[in-house]
């Protein structure tokens, strides 16, 4: 998990007649040549704030993510699924944490982005304000939403900050294991009793709507940002993303025999794109404005989390001894 | 050898280690720092796997497969200690369960690395590494902590009062231990005990915690006989919750 779906709103105003005019070449000359600006470079302040925006609400992507699957990892059948799903949140924890650290260094500190978590005020992906309601929702988590993110990372590791894309190498490397995981998750259930291919099934249907929200509202509805895309901020458009998940995952799950809830979706083989109902965005932006099933909760638990544990952060910047981690 | 004894040692070590794994992976999303949710991941992770292979050890001696044993037995068949099934309560109780049994177990798994039951002693020498770093983890905190803040401090030392009785329970008696250490297995949870106590004392002493005074308190016996809390019912029936479904389906 988690990136996918950023929300970018529509930029008002650039600012760009405020920047010195021969450092601004400078920079779009060095992002043309491909190469990666780094934390003490020169940048545009509407870089700095477009990319903190984004990899802040990556990394709340992640955290926020391990909820739903996180409540799952206390009831996974048998040892090698407890095991497997525990590594695979720790890790979504633990690439918030990467993510955080490169969002730092363009200036926000992590305690003021969680706050804003907290707040209501950034955002995080839509999909995890849906509920997971049995063991084949978490499985569809891990194989494709996951599956969903790495398209989207992918995409963005290619992009021309610095830090977020060392980050995001490392963040795939491991992502690459959570959709083999989930794959792995789903064809036992695909291949076991009826029960289980009902509840896989039930998932699906579940899940689709939102999954097809994930790579964010249509192209031709979406804010375009031409800004953007030349300084390598957004990689690819949120079709883009979406056709190439289709097409690399739609058929994988109907190989397994189970159906998608869309009589329209099929690939056009003329054009080589996937056509499908147009998902319902009334829905995404009620959603992603806070009205989803699960926003107040997912909020509220991250709320207290930080509320229970604020004498811990307190009692840390009392100077005593180093913090040791354990490995695994 | 009498298979009777090595098993039931076997179960509690097994039971301790899946029931406070298991615990630790609850923090998972709810840490007071993200650090922290990784850290007890780490541990549950490490304190779960440790369980599977002492559950392999038991099905090799006959009992039944480790997730059947994990997953399909109730409250009174298992043999932990009441305080490995302790909900995990703020950070400053779980912090303190963690500091009080994984310096028991350290210890434990070394004494059992010299036992004269070949496979065990094989399997404690690797689980003592793993639990280097817990118990590294559990020092740094409980010293930082037991020595920071006002608040700091006396949450910790709360939460050392009402886990100690709980910690005495991980040395519950045997039936068989004077068996167990004529045949060289274990020295004994008396033994155990002793060297735990000199060492959290030592750790306890180098912060501004008190060591509660441990002549006056009832330990918590009972878990190494089947008998537990409220709470443990509860988690077992969420952990078993998907498995029980359909117990011959592969998951
Ligand atoms: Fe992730
Ligand atoms: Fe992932
Ligand atoms: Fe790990």
């Amino acid at each position: 998990m988690y990136g996918g779906g950023n929300t970018f709103e529509s930029i008002k105003a650039t600012g760009l007649e405020n920047e010195d005019p021969i450092k601004l070449a400078e920079f779009e000359a060095r992002i043309e040549r491909g190469e990666k600006i780094e934390p003490h470079d020169w940048m545009p302040q509407l870089y700095r704030k477009q990319l903190i925006r984004m990899i802040e609400q990556h990394a709340h992507s992640e955290i926020i993510g391990a909820l739903p699957e996180g409540t799952w990892i206390t009831r996974a059948p048998g040892f090698k699924r407890k095991l497997a799903l525990m590594a695979k949140v720790q890790d979504e924890v633990g690439h918030a944490q990467l993510l955080y650290g490169a969002a730092e260094t363009l200036g926000k500190p992590r305690e003021q982005m969680l706050d804003d978590l907290v707040s209501g005020k950034s955002k995080y992906s839509n999909i995890f304000n849906y509920p997971a309601f049995t063991w084949a929702d978490s499985c569809f988590i891990s194989w494709l939403v996951d599956a969903g993110a790495i398209v989207n990372q992918l995409a963005n590791a290619r992009g021309s900050y610095g830090p977020y894309c060392r980050a995001l190498e490392r963040i795939c490397a491991e992502e690459s294991f959570h959709l083999k995981y989930g794959h792995h998750c789903v064809i036992h259930l695909a291949t076991g009793t009826e029960k289980q291919r009902e509840m896989m099934q039930a998932a699906i249907n579940r899940w689709w709507a939102p999954m097809m929200h994930f790579f964010g509202p249509a192209d031709k509805a979406s804010v375009h940002s031409e800004i953007l895309m030349r300084w390598k901020v957004k990689m690819s458009s949120n079709d883009e993303q979406r056709n190439q998940f289709l097409d690399m995952y739609v058929p994988k799950i109907w190989e397994l025999g189970f159906t998608i809830p869309d009589p329209k979706l099929g690939k056009n083989e003329a054009t080589g794109k996937w056509e499908y109902t147009e998902p319902d965005w009334e829905e995404f932006k009620r959603v992603i404005n806070g009205d989803g099933p699960c926003n107040a909760e997912r909020l509220a638990v991250r709320r207290t989390a930080e509320e229970r544990g604020r004498w811990v952060r307190q009692a840390l910047l009392a100077p005593k001894t180093q913090y040791v981690a354990p490995l695994a | 050898m009498n298979e009777i004894t090595i098993k039931e040692l076997l179960y509690k070590i097994a039971d301790d280690q899946l029931i406070l794994g298991h615990r630790n992976s609850e923090w998972t999303g709810f840490g007071p720092l993200l650090e922290e949710d990784i850290a007890f991941s780490s541990m549950a992770q490490d304190k779960v796997g440790q369980s599977q292979a002492m559950y392999q050890l038991l099905h090799e001696l006959g009992e039944a497969e480790p997730d059947t044993v994990a997953f399909m037995r109730n409250e009174d068949q298992f043999h932990n200690c009441q305080l490995t099934e302790l909900p995990n309560g703020e950070y400053d109780f779980s912090l303190i369960r963690h500091f009080l049994f994984d310096f028991a177990y350290a210890i434990r798994f070394e004494m059992l690395a010299n036992s004269s039951y070949e496979p065990l002693a094989k399997l404690s020498k690797k689980i003592q590494g793993e639990l280097r770093y817990h118990t590294m983890h559990a020092n740094t905190w409980i010293k930082q902590l037991g020595s920071a803040t006002e608040e700091s401090i006396s949450r910790l030392q709360n939460s050392l009062n009402e886990a100690m009785p709980y910690s005495l329970g991980i040395f519950e008696p045997s039936p068989y231990e004077a068996e167990l250490k004529s045949e060289g297995i274990f020295e004994g949870e008396e033994v155990l005990k002793e060297k735990w106590l000199a060492k959290i004392t030592d750790v306890i002493n180098q912060t501004q915690l008190q060591m509660p005074d441990i002549s006056t308190l009832t330990p918590k016996y009972g878990g190494r006989k089947g008998k537990h809390t409220e709470h443990l019912q509860p988690l077992l029936d969420e952990m078993a919750e998907v498995f029980r479904i359909d117990p011959t389906a592969d998951w």
